[in-house]
């Protein structure tokens, strides 16, 4: 199943996010936030609140882990999935 | 083909670019800068690369380079500049990398002088670089060979992917006699690990690190199961009325040379006297020397250090018979009288007359 | 078109199967620079269509693992030495785009040379050069780019001008060499810097694609485990302690000066290689048979005099005109510091059967062209040997009486044909006449072997007969 966006979506990945915060700061929209709970190699993931994010694409570059973030701009094919 | 009366150093490049090798980097040094002349002169003129590096550190490092490519290539220099090579070479190794390095002894340590001298065999033969890493040691006694094992050296350093090294003195490299230069070679070997920048060679990794101890195990115990098979296929020597001799001088490069005069004349003299000349000094003819134990009473090496091949005679000879040691050092070259002498002396403590 | 989503670039492998344990992540530590700037240079390999053509040098510091992640053609090496490497890589290979990654300690300490020559020779390829002011992976030593008064492993009161000095400036460095084709220094410091730095690794890239030269660039980047802060304190400690010492901006970009070069090479045929190094079979050589005189046979040959009296050339006549007579032969000179004014001496040997020693104690032959030679060497003459030696240069008598003394009045005799320096060639044509050792015309054809300058071929033709008709009045 995938939907075709009207909003932009930004995914982290809990597992290969290493909670350096990096993308939070570099967000102008301060739609992404360090999560209370740890990941299994014991660090903070970072997550997208639900709403807000513009597609700018600044969390991406920002973020040092190659597939820590996805980031889905608006028109982009979606790949609707529990769990992502 | 043409028989050329030729420096050894020189013979060196005609028989590399024979052999198909496609690039030279070296840096001069006395006595091997002739290498470097004539690979200067002669690479580009057949499409090839020569490039003057920035020291010996850096021509190794681009012969790490090259070889990770897939070419022939090849570099030289003597002493204080093989010493600034152990680094490359032990990554070549660790690399399994096939590459030629030529060293013409001079005289050390230190600075020295460049003068024949042969005080690098345990650098070279026993690994100056670090880890447990072995490289393939040729040994030339004049130009032919210059030519014949530098050829042989690139097929050695392909079939093995290990570094070959031409180990030779300044003597041999400075001495000019004919050689017979063999054709082109045509075909060399497929290098499928190499790296080509296309798609085929996209996967491939050159590698030295293996940062998990039980991987690094097995690469080392790859490298020694791969020295074995060395020592058993590729012992090289020359004897020389080895085998009914009662005193077998062992000696290489120039030495062997000035042996074989003195072995003429002591056979002239009645005296049963032999010599054994390792062409290959890694491996070693440890089981030849093993079996003249049986024939001969004693051994006498010569070498120009104060004694360094020796060491491996004496291993091969295991205490079953005497093993003496004449040397001369410091780029004087042993004359036929002064080993003579000695091998009289042996020769008489042997066999009361 | 802007792509719609970003996501872990195609220049990674899917699964870094080379790294033990976890293929998903990185090594590095939370908010390390290098991992963006490994985004970047994926980013870029894929966007640039240059995927298969990619070799990246692994060099020795934290991002010696970055053969795990690329999927591109690697190669790890060692410490500093990246520059080098990729210096054959790219002439083996010139199709090849040559990605050399190299942290500060790496690239300007320990292999500061190998990336000052490799950038001034212009070597073709592409440097990645990340500068985060410490040595990340041996555990926070002094780089040559640590700031003043920054403390690390090594400098624990903090880097002193007077003892370490100040920081290294690579790029403005680098500018100043004639060879490079584009230099920049950016950073990964927050969004702005990101997309600059962005810019300049494809600039650099491109470079190399368009086959306009050396390219590298200085990327700042973070080190939190190094400089002991937060990944989130990190960007605003750059902004603080580098940035006022390591300006961001183009050093150097000279792209629209420079000519597209892409290397090529000839395949020769076996002929051509055999032309080319001079081992073309020469016209068969008919030389009467020579006249060799009983006593004569077999001799080693010491010729001695002062450099510069054509000493190793007259040795090289003699041996090359043998080996053309079918005898056995070797030449040896000595050789260093002594050839520049100072004696010089060479042995010939020349023998029907093969040469054991090349240099002997006591030569059958000394041919003495000065009277330090002579009264050097005298002595050492076999028994029943043969001494020739110049007699218009040398104002002593030989004083042996069991040896053949021959005066030759060389220097005089080519001062009369005109060229003084002709007086080893007629001891040679003497010396062949006289033995008979081999035929004067084999020496005479074989002369322009053993003479370098070919103009000079004539006049020594000439010497060699004034020679050999000195012997016949003998
Ligand atoms: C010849 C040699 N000397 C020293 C080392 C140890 N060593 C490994 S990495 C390193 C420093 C690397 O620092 P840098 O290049 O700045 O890379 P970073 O880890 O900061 O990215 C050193 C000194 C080595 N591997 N080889
Ligand atoms: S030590 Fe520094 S350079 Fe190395 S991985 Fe950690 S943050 Fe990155
Ligand atoms: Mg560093």
């Amino acid at each position: 199943m995938s939907r075709i966006l009207e909003e932009a979506i930004t995914v982290v990945s809990a597992e290969h996010c290493k909670g350096c915060g990096l993308c939070v700061q570099a967000c102008p929209q301060a739609v992404l936030a360090l999560m209370s709970s740890f990941n299994s190699k014991g660090y903070h993931p970072a997550h997208y609140v639900g709403e807000g994010c513009t597609g700018c694409g600044m969390c991406f570059y920002a973020c040092p882990e190659p597939a820590a973030i996805t980031v889905y701009k608006k028109g982009a094919e979606y790949p609707d999935q529990e769990g992502r | 083909m043409a028989k050329e009366f030729i420096k050894g150093n020189e013979a060196i490049v005609k028989a590399a670019l024979l052999a198909g090798c496609r690039s030279y980097y070296g840096y001069p040094i006395t006595p091997a800068s002739e290498i470097a002349h004539a690979a200067a002169k002669y690479f580009p003129r057949v499409s090839r690369t020569f490039l003057q590096a920035e020291s010996e550190i850096a021509s190794i490092q681009m012969v790490y380079g090259a070889s990770a490519s897939g070419e022939r290539t090849m570099t030289a220099s003597s002493g204080p500049g093989i010493s600034l090579k152990q680094e490359g070479l032990s990554y070549l190794a660790g690399s399994e990398l096939p590459c030629v390095v030529v060293n013409i002894m001079r005289g050390g340590p230190g600075l020295g002088n460049i003068s024949p001298a042969q005080g690098d065999y345990n650098q070279i033969v026993k690994g100056g670089g670090h880890g447990d890493y072995k490289v393939i040691v040729l040994a030339p006694n004049g130009a032919q060979e210059m030519c014949d094992l530098t050829m042989l050296a690139f097929d050695l350093a392909d079939k093995w992917r290990n570094p070959v090294i031409l180990l030779a003195d300044g003597f041999i490299g400075q001495m000019m006699e004919p050689v017979e230069f063999p054709a082109p070679v045509g075909d060399l070997p497929a290098k499928p690990w190499a790296l080509t920048g296309e798609k085929i060679s996209r996967n491939n990794l050159i590698n030295s690190i293996y940062l998990d101890n039980d991987e690094l195990e097995a690469h080392v115990g790859h490298l020694a199961e791969k020295y074995a098979r060395i020592t058993e296929a590729e012992v090289r020597f020359e004897a020389y009325h080895a085998d009914d001799a009662e005193l077998v001088l062992v000696g290489y490069g120039i030495v062997s040379r000035i042996i074989r005069t003195v072995v003429d004349q002591a056979r002239e003299a009645g005296l049963k006297v032999g010599l054994l000349r390792p062409i290959t000094l890694f491996p070693f003819p440890t089981r030849k020397i093993g079996e003249l134990c049986e024939s001969a009473a004693g051994f006498l090496a010569v070498e120009m250090s104060t004694g360094q091949m020796v060491d491996d005679v004496r291993l091969a000879v295991n205490g079953r018979l005497p093993v003496h040691f004449f040397s001369r050092t410091g780029g004087n070259v042993p004359t036929v009288e002064e080993i003579f002498d000695v091998v009289r002396q042996h020769l008489s403590a042997a066999q009361p007359v | 078109m802007a792509k719609l989503i970003l996501e872990k670039p195609k220049g990674f492998c899917d699964s870094y199967e080379r790294k033990p344990g976890d293929h998903g992540t990185t090594h590095y530590c939370p908010g390390c620079g290098h991992g963006n700037i490994h985004k970047l240079l994926a980013e870029a390999v894929e966007d640039l269509g240059i995927q298969d053509r990619t070799i990246i040098i692994s060099p020795v510091g934290c991002s010696v693992f970055v053969y795990y992640y690329f999927a591109t053609g690697n190669i790890q090496v060692a410490h500093g030495r990246a520059p080098a490497v990729a210096t054959a890589l790219k002439r083996a290979n010139p199709h090849a785009i040559v990605v050399s990654y190299q942290g500060d300690g790496d690239l300007a300490a320990i292999g500061g040379n190998n990336i000052l020559q490799a950038a001034n020779r212009g070597e073709h390829i592409t440097v990645i050069f990340v500068n985060n002011a410490i040595y990340g992976m041996t555990g926070g030593q002094l780089a040559p780019t640590s700031l003043l008064g920054m403390k690390t492993a090594t400098t624990p009161y903090g880097r002193d001008l007077l003892n370490e000095g100040p920081p290294m400036k690579v790029v403005e460095l680098l500018s100043s060499l004639d060879g490079p084709t584009y230099l920049e220094r950016q950073a990964i410091m927050g969004n702005k810097y990101i997309a600059r730095a962005r810019k300049a690794l494809r600039n650099a890239l491109q470079c190399q694609i368009d086959g306009k030269g050396f390219s590298m660039v200085e990327i700042l980047s973070a080190c939190p485990s190094g400089w002991k802060v937060d990944p989130t304190d990190s960007y605003a400690w750059m902004e603080k302690n580098m940035l006022p010492h390591f300006q961001l901006g183009v050093t150097k970009d000279v792209r629209a000066e420079r000519e597209p070069f892409f290397r090529t090479f000839k395949t020769l045929s076996a002929a051509e290689i055999v032309e080319q190094l001079d081992l073309a079979v020469p016209e068969p050589k008919h030389f009467p048979s020579k006249l060799q005189k009983t006593g004569y046979g077999d001799p080693s040959i010491k010729l001695a005099g002062f450099g510069g009296q054509g000493i190793l050339s007259a040795g090289a006549m003699l041996a090359n005109a043998g080996m053309e007579q079918g005898l056995q032969t070797s030449w040896i000179p000595s050789y260093g510091p002594e050839m520049r004014g100072g004696t010089a001496y060479c042995f010939v040997n020349l023998s029907e059967r093969p040469i054991g020693s090349p240099t002997v104690s006591h030569p059958d032959v000394l041919m003495a062209f000065n009277r330090p030679s002579l009264e050097k060497f005298e002595p050492d003459v076999k028994p029943g040997g043969l001494l020739m030696y110049d007699s218009t240069i040398i104002d002593v008598k030989p004083k042996r009486g069991d040896i053949e003394i021959l005066a030759v009045p060389a220097t005089q005799m080519a001062d009369d044909l005109g060229n003084t320096r002709m007086a080893n060639t007629i001891m040679v044509g003497v010396y062949v006449a006289h033995t008979g050792i081999m035929s004067p015309a084999a020496i005479e054809q074989t002369l322009p072997l053993a003479i370098k300058r070919k103009n000079l071929v004539d006049a020594n033709k000439k010497a060699l007969r004034a020679g050999v008709d000195f012997a016949a009045t003998l």
